[in-house]
């Protein structure tokens, strides 16, 4: 009835009565029906509400008289008494929150494998991983079970996930979305993003969730772009290329990355070599504040609220909470803790001389392509070398997106990462949207929704 | 022989009076609302929440650091504070750890000798220094019933300033002292209403004694004492609630500790309680279970800087304290130390005092009596006229009691002779030196003449016939 159209075309569909809110919301329901067994995206579905084109949103963004569980048992049956900023603003602009869906343990993860509920399935091949930790969302959108989706990161958790699903992620800057509602994970890095079917869809979302929240004090008062407009004005940027960002790469994502450069040069780009510091620093800089942050952030599940003791927290969450009240012990806090915060203050000015210089610097959200269901617990701290290409960006809170650029030999979706200036949102969904009219990349998104029939 | 010295410092809580909570919207210190009626997701510490400090609450804790005479920290921000209790709803308290609002100030407290009389000369005054003022959130409250344990988190987010004192007390007069004068400053500010019964003031003591040997005397009670000559432990006694149980307390422990080092023990570092019925105090924590706080700077809450127009702005804001004001009624109105203090203790008090007597001065037809100050200052110290009359009402009645009394100068002669007469013995004292002996007289000669003579006159009176 509607094969693979976006939130904007359906949006139009809806405003121009060519077909209605609720046929647009049986449709998606009857794929989410049909799918979600097979899959494993959806941990909560909300059948009753009506609205407009219906949204997946990541189980950590608390919806009012919804359950929502951060895919943690300790949250089994938490049922919000109050909305998130960004599901509020949604609903404001008649988009409906059809479900919650899966995803990493409070965050923890690059996988969903640390869900309480089990693992989210890769639509590409339920074998694999659809990444994480807002790996139901991507899930939902690369299968089209729905439209689009909301998800969050601490460090790589859109862009990673987007990548391995074959989605559009973006990543806004730390304080660009209100964090409000959305259960903590690393409050100094935590950001809402979308992940969508294209560009358009991205800069659509972002529009309605983007702008200063009361609610929210590390929001930023900076008054928000017409990212839609912004992003259709034919503009030339200079793309900066770090080699420690090509470093470890498998050789099909490399050529991938290579032959996306190409592109932006053959519309009129630019390129410029540049040195960044490793993103090897960005790895134990961000694991030492994250788990800080964590064991901060889930002291409140004490055992005396939400039913459930402290028991109930899974390996990976317990796992935080003890590296984080280490780093954080009296003795240890300035060799860790306030050290990270040092290097951190280096990443950021590393990233504010670079881009006096381009306008982006170019790379990929991950080395691999989607892992096998499983890889991830053999290794302890896989996810955070697995993300040292995401934590860089998280780490001083830049925009960045991932699109994407391909399949590799097996036939699994390439993400291609831009990472930009503060607040630059807009250069980032412009350099995306040429990107995607210039190439038929973008039919990756497609060719993923063909193995899902209505 | 040995020599002991207390060494005290002080850690108060303040309770802030503001419309809403230091980090949500929630109307505060709704002390008679059920239990959990004024709470929010923020308050609670649900998911996701997150805090928006309030403006009001930090503006007044610079205003009680300006008071204290405190620097302002031009960058500060808030902490997270690491400690697990039921009614701590996120498991941390967002609090300041080292970058407080204010820092290193002193408060001079008037020392009043209420026995003596003398007039018109400034009390002495001690000085005592404050080593930190900082803002944090409230707790929410345990109630006991029975086997239960109920939590109400009304009182979760309430502004709450602590005020930290250096060790520079050695008595617990000094301290009941400074704890009765920090709380008319508070009052003064009208940023709390430091009720102690409330619990929106709560005193903590850090007690422990100092051995002084013999060739260290005479001991001195210069402050401060340098960090190597403080003790090596401390013991904390937690909320209490009322200036004398403070005073008590510390002279409980300060016995305690010097029995202990009689004995050649050192007391332990610990956290005690005051029980209020059995006068004494006990132990809560001692430090192998002391906390490892974690504090870090918390994230969901930007750093502040405070520019100096914005302190100075806060600063214009700052009124007449009560030391400063205590002063200038004995230096302006001649007023007893004594009584200046009682009239400052209270702004509405002193506010009223003033107001009478920029009227009276202003109405009075006559110039003003050099003593008017004095006299208005009895009449509402000894509550001979209402303070809730109106200014007028009360300008009045003072105009009333204060007029010179008409006397009948023949029928004083008559009756201070006769009285003389009657009196012999009185007299004969008098005359051998007893000058308080004409005293009994004065009292004899008003009641007879059912008070209608000024006492003066009959004094004077008295000792012309006298002589």
């Amino acid at each position: 009835m509607f094969p693979g159209k976006t939130i904007t075309q359906l949006k139009s569909l809806i405003d121009e009565k060519k077909v209605s809110a609720s046929e647009v919301k049986e449709y998606f329901l009857k794929r989410i029906k049909k799918y979600n067994a097979k899959l494993n995206v959806f941990l909560t579905l909300d059948e009753k509400s009506e609205g407009g084109v219906p949204l997946a949103v990541k189980d950590n963004f608390c919806t009012k008289g919804l359950r929502t569980t951060a895919s943690s048992k300790v949250l089994d049956s938490f049922i919000p008494p109050y909305e998130s900023t960004v599901t509020t603003r949604l609903k404001k602009e008649k988009l409906l929150i059809i479900g919650k869906t899966n995803m990493d343990a409070w965050a923890h993860g690059s996988s969903t494998e640390t869900s309480d509920y089990g693992p989210t399935k890769n639509p590409w091949d339920i074998t694999r991983s659809p990444g994480g930790s807002s790996g139901g969302s991507a899930a939902s959108v690369s299968a089209y079970l729905t439209p689009g989706g909301i998800g969050s990161e601490t460090a790589g958790s859109i862009r990673q996930p987007a990548s391995w699903s074959g989605v559009v992620g973006l990543k806004p800057t730390y304080g660009r979305v209100s964090r409000f509602g959305v259960i903590a994970m690393g409050s100094s890095l935590d950001c809402p993003g979308p992940l969508t079917l294209n560009t358009e869809d991205a800069a659509y979302l972002l529009s309605i969730i983007a702008g200063h929240d009361p609610l929210d004090a590390t929001s930023s008062p900076l008054p928000t772009e017409n990212y839609m407009d912004e992003m259709k004005k034919r503009k030339s940027y200079t793309i900066g290329i770090s080699e420690d960002y090509f470093e470890g790469l498998d050789p099909d994502v490399a050529k991938a990355i290579e032959k996306s450069i190409e592109v932006y040069k053959k519309i009129g780009f630019k390129t410029k070599k540049v040195k960044l510091l490793s993103p090897n620093y960005a790895i134990s800089v961000y694991t030492i504040i994250q788990r800080a942050e964590v064991s901060s952030n889930l002291a409140r599940y004490d055992g005396i609220r939400y039913g459930n003791d402290r028991t109930t927290f899974g390996t990976e969450a317990k796992r935080r909470v003890m590296l984080g009240t280490y780093t954080l012990s009296h003795g240890y806090y300035d060799a860790f803790y306030k050290k990270a915060q040092k290097v951190r203050t280096l990443i950021i000015n590393d990233f504010k001389r670079v881009f006096n210089e381009v306008n982006f610097v170019i790379g990929t959200p991950t080395p691999i392509t989607a892992l096998k269901l499983g890889e991830f617990a053999k290794y302890p701290f896989f996810g955070e070398l697995m993300d040292k290409f995401n934590e860089p960006a998280a780490m001083a809170g830049i925009p960045a997106i991932s699109i994407p650029v391909g399949l590799d030999r097996s036939g699994l979706p390439i993400g291609m990462q831009l990472m930009g200036n503060y607040f630059r949102e807009s250069d980032i969904l412009n350099a995306s949207y040429q990107f995607e009219q210039e190439t038929d990349y973008f039919s990756v998104i497609k060719k993923g929704i063909e193995n899902y029939k209505d | 022989m040995k020599q002991y010295q207390p060494v005290i410092g002080l850690e108060i809580h303040v309770e802030l009076k503001t419309e809403s909570g230091m980090f949500c919207q929630c109307k505060i210190n709704q002390f008679d609302a059920e239990p959990n009626s004024h709470v929010c997701p923020v308050c609670l510490g649900l998911p996701g929440a997150l805090p928006v400090p309030n403006k009001k609450a930090i503006e007044w804790t610079i205003k009680i650091g300006q008071a204290l005479n405190c620097t302002i920290n031009k960058h500060t921000k808030f902490d997270r504070k690491h400690y697990s209790y039921p009614d701590l709803p996120k498991g941390y308290q967002i609090s300041q750890y080292d970058e407080p609002i204010a820092v290193n100030g002193k408060l001079q407290i008037p020392i009043i000798n209420f026995q003596s009389n003398s007039n018109n000369q400034l009390p002495i005054s001690k000085e005592f220094r404050i080593h930190r003022v900082h803002l944090e959130e409230d707790t929410g409250k345990l109630i006991h019933k029975g086997s239960d344990t109920l939590i109400d988190f009304n009182r979760s987010g309430t502004p709450l300033v602590e005020i930290v004192t250096e060790a520079d007390f050695t008595s617990s007069d000094d301290v009941k002292m400074f704890l009765e004068e920090l709380h008319t400053i508070i009052r003064y500010l009208d940023v709390s209403d430091a009720d102690m019964e409330k619990g929106t003031m709560r005193m903590e003591p850090n007690i422990s004694v100092r051995v002084i040997s013999n060739n260290q005397f005479p001991i001195s009670n210069q402050l401060p004492i340098s960090k190597s000559q403080l003790p090596k432990y401390k013991v904390e006694v937690k909320n209490i609630n009322s200036f004398n149980f403070v005073k008590r307390a510390i002279d409980y422990e300060v016995k305690r500790h010097i029995d202990l080092l009689e004995k050649g023990q050192t007391p332990i570092q610990e956290t005690r309680g005051w029980d209020s019925n059995k006068n004494k105090t006990y132990s809560q924590r001692t430090k192998e279970d002391a906390h490892d706080y974690r504090y870090f700077p918390e994230p969901d809450i930007p750093p502040f800087e405070f520019s100096d127009a914005y302190t100075e702005s806060i600063k214009k804001t700052l009124v007449e304290l009560p030391h400063q004001k205590m002063n200038r009624y004995i230096e302006i109105f001649k007023l007893k130390p004594m009584d200046a203090y009682t009239l400052t203790r209270d702004i509405n008090t002193s506010d009223y005092f003033e107001k009478v007597l920029s009227n009276q001065i202003a109405t009075s037809p006559s110039a003003p009596r050099n003593d008017m100050g004095q006299a208005i200052a009895n009449l509402i110290i000894n509550k001979k006229i209402s303070t809730e009359l109106s200014i007028e009402e009360f300008i009045k009645e003072a105009t009333e009691l204060l007029k010179p009394k008409e006397t009948d100068a023949k029928l004083l002669d008559e009756v201070a002779l006769k009285l003389i007469n009657a009196n012999p013995k009185v007299v004969a004292d008098y005359k051998g030196g007893k000058q308080g002996a004409i005293m009994f007289l004065v009292g004899q000669v008003m009641k007879e003449m059912r008070g209608k003579a000024d006492a003066q006159t009959v004094i004077s009176t008295l000792k012309q016939v006298l002589k």
